[in-house]
């Protein structure tokens, strides 16, 4: 190849692709930012280490929680802004649980199953953990599971279903109102307050080493890890190997054809909402327990993080969902290598935006649902 | 023009929207004004609470008529008008705070122009980013649209919010220095500049009312009413519940102007575009519309009235934080926009007024009410003692904690009234009207549907 061949190769690239070579120019600045930070000792091994782990971590619980939400999206056609507060109602729900297993005896019923309202009891005290009540635990991650399916199939019932053919935006309005609706009962129920639920001080730790000092990797790290994994997993092999995952591309493709081809709609949509809701729940269940807060705004502030990850894995793909919420969860623990940390959601949002106007489609495109 | 077409304007103005919107008003506040006098308030606290009242209908008012340009006109689902409003009345702020050294050295300094300076500052800058949202966004689907938007108005909050945008430090000459010459050597008034991060900007600037006033050279005929208020109605103090009565109802005039501009801009050319776009781009793009144009610059016009009605509502009100910014108050403004009717301004300005009245300040003013009628003590602390005491039969700990949350139960209310309206009324009060896209009226005139027609039965009436 001549160099003038080279040169208008080069001039043909950067004259109609000139957005690519922007993001190009800033990728190699991020990539020569970080090593030559690693490099002078500006930036230490073990922090990048750790917010890679950080990142990986809330990328599970995004993706987790986004499964449901593609779901809901590719086969109902609308997005669901309530979600985040599915999130929440999880979380408390399975909380609620956690405190009465954990604390059953030590406090009154009534202050353990409002997860401490009004300061009564403290998850701290009361030994909520894996390792100090893994009973609480678990069986708060199936009541979380549990609740939200039900929450969601009772809203379904009474908000989506009358309204099922009407346009997106209409139910995505009604989601909304649904949003404000439960988010604020769980307020008038639980109060406003952001409350400590976990004694993260006695879970073990494991503390690896990494360079120039340590990446600290706690119990509830490992039972996010396995959990989100697990069921990541279980969703995959309940989409291949059975009938519903082929129904649920049949009906997000075009529903009447699936209805006209003798696919019960209306069951494939209870399947879609069971499955979304109980895998959103433990989501929310599982954040809370490994942040070690809990407060009525938490799904709500996690929605927008999880419409990223969706739009872009490509909205009806589970996988693109995972692969989503990992780099979304990346992009917002990572940034603050590059940029103030105040503006980590807001480098996550801002990848969402540039992935809705330049591959609209997403990243995981034509591979819906499974 | 003859007495009768004075005499029939006047009535059509009574029947028509207008009559309809001033009834609407007038109901509420007599609903408002009676509640308060079987309950006993006192002079100030009805004059409080109608100038509340009012305040609220206004801001909703403007802010669902700005949003009916935006998704009643022309389609396009901006669920960011948080943000528009915050860049208003930020950039506001900014302008016309004084400089530090002379407002305090402990906070943030402003650049110290007038008011009026930064409201166009503000405005423009909505629209500046309205601008910058839209270019690559209106290409979008609808609800990829929202996304965006909503996107971008908490991006805003972030950036409000943090602390590397929190100040500045201007220095204190700029010196343009080209090979040894000073070419530009300026002093700017200005010590430090920047949104102020969490705990926001203090906006000890004058009032807008008295900046406005003084502006028309009413300040001293206002004073005078001040002293008369304080005379015959007042005593202690007058001069707070006539500002925000008088600042209401001058937003109310502004809630007009947002009317006459929209509805004449709806009756435009340029209009009947925008109403085009919204039942079919295709269309109105093989018609030889283009309608990326048209879009842009209804975008661009709706965040600027956004932007204006976000420095109306906080210009006023002594400081500004982050969270007031939320996105919840664009919905609202959603939810008023639903009552009313999208694709109607008319529609828009009673939503506005129904969403403030009923669901905004109702909740809060029954409690007020109540509280004013009964001593109602202090309540259980959580939901838990409320319902203990509902277990051994007694209601009273319940209401009175329901009656306490009300500022939260107001939002279910909302929620549930949202989701009513989307299932059984979607077109709001007075939504999806039919408006005629020609320029001339092609509908019966109005007066030739009253006349009867005639008899085919014999001529007998009931």
């Amino acid at each position: 190849m001549g160099v003038s061949e080279r040169y208008s190769r080069g001039r043909q690239f950067v004259v109609e692709q000139p957005l690519a070579l922007v993001v190009g120019l800033v990728v190699i600045w991020m990539a020569w930012f970080l090593v030559e930070g690693l490099v002078t000792g500006r930036l230490q091994v073990n922090n990048v280490l750790g917010y890679l782990w950080d990142g990986l971590l809330r990328g599970l619980i995004i993706g987790l929680a986004g499964i449901g939400l593609s779901m809901t999206y590719s086969i109902l056609n609308f997005a669901n802004f309530s979600h985040g507060d599915y999130i929440t109602s999880g979380a408390f729900a399975g909380m609620a649980v956690s405190y009465l297993v954990a604390g059953f005896g030590e406090a009154d019923i009534g202050s353990l199953l409002l997860v401490g309202a009004g300061g009564s009891v403290f998850g701290g005290a009361l030994g909520v953990g894996i390792a100090t009540s893994p009973i609480g635990i678990i069986a708060g991650m199936v009541v979380a599971a549990i609740a939200t399916i039900a929450l969601s199939l009772v809203i379904d019932r009474f908000v989506y279903k009358p309204i099922r053919d009407e346009s997106g935006i209409a139910l995505l309005i009604t989601s909304v109102g649904v949003a404000f609706a439960l988010r604020y009962l769980i307020v008038f129920v639980f109060g406003s307050r952001v409350r400590g639920t976990t004694a993260a001080g006695s879970q073990p730790q494991l503390r690896l080493v990494a360079v120039d000092g340590y990446l600290t990797i706690n119990a509830h790290d490992v039972t996010l890890l396995v959990v989100a994994v697990g069921l990541m997993l279980g969703v995959h092999f309940l989409l291949q190997r059975t009938k519903l995952g082929k129904a649920m591309r049949a009906m997000s493709d075009n529903e009447d054809l699936a209805r006209i081809t003798g696919i019960p709609t209306e069951q494939v949509v209870r399947s879609t909402w069971i499955v979304g809701g109980g895998l959103t729940g433990v989501a929310g269940y599982m954040f809370v327990l490994w942040k070690g807060t809990v407060g009525f705004n938490d799904g709500w502030l996690l929605l927008l993080l999880i419409f990223a990850a969706v739009i872009l894995g490509g909205i009806g793909s589970i996988y693109g969902a995972i692969a989503g919420g990992i780099v979304i969860g990346l992009t917002a623990s990572m940034s603050v290598i590059w940029i103030p940390s105040e503006f980590g959601r807001a480098a996550a949002f801002l990848v969402m935006i540039l992935i809705l106007l330049f591959k609209p489609q997403g990243l995981f495109s034509g591979r819906t649902t499974a | 023009m003859s007495e009768s077409s004075l005499r029939s304007r006047f009535e059509s103005l009574l029947t028509g929207d207008p009559g309809l919107v001033i009834a609407v008003l007038g109901a509420i506040y007599l609903a408002y004004i009676l509640a308060g006098i079987v309950f006993g308030f006192t002079v100030r606290g009805h004059m409080n609470s109608l100038a509340n009242l009012t305040f609220y209908i206004a801001v909703f008012g403007m802010l669902a008529l700005a949003l009916n340009l935006h998704w009643g006109y022309t389609g396009m689902f901006n669920i960011g008008v948080v943000g528009f409003m915050g860049i208003g009345v930020y950039v506001t702020a900014i302008f016309s705070k004084p400089p530090a050294a002379q407002g305090g050295a402990a906070q943030v300094g402003g650049l110290g122009l007038p008011l009026g300076v930064g409201v166009v500052a503000g405005v423009l800058a909505a629209a500046v980013f309205g601008a910058i949202v839209a270019l690559p966004a209106l290409r979008l689907r609808a609800d990829y649209l929202a996304i965006v938007t909503i996107a971008f108005s908490e991006i805003m909050r972030f950036t409000f919010m943090s602390s590397t945008f929190e100040t500045f430090t201007v220095p204190d000459t700029f010196d343009l220095t080209i090979l040894g010459t000073t070419l530009i050597s300026f002093d700017p008034v200005a010590d430090t500049v920047g949104f102020g991060g969490g705990s926001g900007l203090i906006l000890n600037y004058a009032s807008p009312l008295e900046a406005f006033l003084k502006f028309l050279f009413l300040w001293d005929p206002y004073l005078g009413l001040v002293d008369f208020v304080g005379e015959y109605a007042i005593q202690t103090n007058p001069k707070p519940v006539v500002d925000s009565l008088v600042y209401g109802l001058l937003l109310l005039v502004v809630v007009g102007i947002y009317y006459w501009l929209l509805t004449w801009t709806g009756e435009s050319p340029f209009g009947r575009v925008l109403k085009a776009i919204r039942e079919d781009e295709d269309v109105a793009n093989a018609l030889g519309k283009n309608t990326d144009v048209f879009k842009l610059k209804a975008f661009v016009l709706g965040c600027a009235l956004m932007g204006f009605a976000g420095v109306l509502w906080y210009a006023g009100r002594g400081s500004i934080t982050p969270p007031s910014f939320r996105p919840n108050i664009t919905f609202f403004v959603w939810i008023a926009l639903i009552i009313g009717g999208a694709g109607s301004n008319t529609g828009s300005v009673l939503g506005g007024a129904v969403f403030a009245a009923l669901l905004y300040e109702g909740p809060r003013y029954i409690k007020n009410l109540i509280e004013a009628a009964i001593d109602v003590g202090d309540g259980p602390g959580s939901f838990g003692q409320a319902m203990a005491a509902l277990g051994s039969f007694d209601p009273v700990p319940f209401l009175v904690y329901t009656l306490n949350s009300i500022s939260q139960l107001r939002l279910v209310i909302m929620g549930v009234v949202l989701i009513y309206l989307m299932h059984n009324r979607p077109e709001g009060m007075l939504g999806h009207r039919k408006e005629v896209a020609s320029s001339i009226d092609l509908s019966r005139p109005e007066g030739s549907v009253h006349e009867e027609p005639a008899a085919t039965d014999g001529g007998e009436k009931e």
